[in-house]
């Protein structure tokens, strides 16, 4: 029987097709990776809960309020943004000791040993509806800023490296006992009226 | 001259082409809405995708049709917030179970709306116990961004 001979297919065309493909995939592709400041939102309130307040006292609230005019109060003083990151800082360390800023609780932290912090401090943030997205999320930002900032400053201290560099769950934990993320919005009012 | 064999070209050509069908995700929606996100500087990257649900909110697209006033985009329509809680709950019956508590919500929020109707949405979410947000930003200097209006 005579061997038939294989016949070679002619791939000249695979470029060609896989070219098309390969444009249709650069087109449909979105490389957009989705960027963001996260958060959590606090649980709705029950009903019966409504009406309790909170009772914390004055000096452990750093009021932040931004009205419709995109015009920040800070503890009742005007202020501008770019001053909010040093003075929210200022706020959770107080590291002078004064007596308008909150008070100082001596703190056995693992790692850290027994540190003065300001357990109790809240910061409490409230916009008015007329607020621009744009300005409350460079408030929030600012407030995030100074947080990590110090987390950053603490973390470097002790162990070396920056926060969001650690590993150890641990330390983890040590560096957010000492500078925990305590930023409340407040429920939703109007400020400066309309 | 010998003329260079282009025989390998395919490989080549395959081999990009298996890079983008790895790290494509295809567009979701289709917005209906015009977003400039704002800028932050204290972002974190969204790790699983298949975890997040977007909201977006701005003005619309086709202003002659649907006016300048900013709307909320689910999916591919326009929605009130009392529908939020439907969508998120729609969402989480479409997750794996031991996943849910994973879900995000991803608010594309354009930088100029008035944070009155970002307030509704975010009641709704609490409502409907998404608390995980996101607010979708650039990454670069806020205050910068912000005196220079954008």
């Amino acid at each position: 029987m005579a061997k038939r001979e294989i016949q070679e297919i002619n791939a000249g065309s695979m470029a060609d097709i896989a070219f098309l493909l390969l444009i249709f995939f650069l087109v449909s592709t979105t490389m957009d990776t989705d960027m963001g400041i996260i958060t959590k939102l606090p649980p709705m309130p029950e009903e019966k809960q409504q009406d309790e307040k909170v009772d914390v006292k004055e000096r452990n609230i750093f009021v932040v309020l931004v009205n419709r005019d995109d015009k920040l109060l800070v503890e009742g003083e005007q202020m501008d943004i770019k001053d909010l990151r040093q003075a929210t800082k200022n706020f959770i360390l107080n590291p002078y000791d004064e007596p308008d800023l909150p008070v100082k609780e001596i703190v056995d932290v693992p790692f850290f040993g027994p540190m003065e912090l300001t357990t109790k401090h809240v910061i409490s943030l409230q916009n008015d509806r007329g607020t621009s997205y744009k300005m409350y999320i460079a408030v929030q930002n600012e407030l995030n800023a100074a947080i990590n900032d110090l987390r950053d400053e603490f973390s470097l201290r002790k162990f070396g490296v920056r926060y969001d560099d650690l590993e150890d769950q641990d330390k983890i934990a040590a560096v957010e006992t000492v500078v925990p993320r305590k930023v409340s919005e407040a429920e939703p009012r109007n400020i400066g009226g309309k | 001259m010998a003329a260079i064999s282009t025989a390998s070209l395919p490989d080549i050509v395959f081999m990009l082409l298996f890079f983008f069908m790895v790290t494509t995700v295809m567009r979701e929606v289709e917005l209906r809405v015009d977003i400039a996100a704002p800028t932050a500087s204290e972002v974190k990257k969204l790790e699983d995708k298949a975890l997040v649900s977007y909201i977006y909110i701005g003005k619309p697209t086709n202003k002659k049709v649907f006016g300048t006033v900013p709307r909320i985009q689910l999916n591919d329509s326009f929605a009130e917030p009392e529908q939020i809680r439907d969508f998120v709950a729609a969402k989480r019956e479409a997750t794996d179970e031991n996943k849910r508590s994973k879900m995000t919500v991803s608010l594309k929020i354009d930088g100029n709306t008035e944070m009155g109707i970002v307030t509704d949405v975010k009641q709704e979410l609490r409502k409907a116990s998404a608390l995980k947000i996101n607010y979708s930003t650039f990454e670069g200097d806020a205050i910068e961004a912000l005196k220079a209006g954008r």
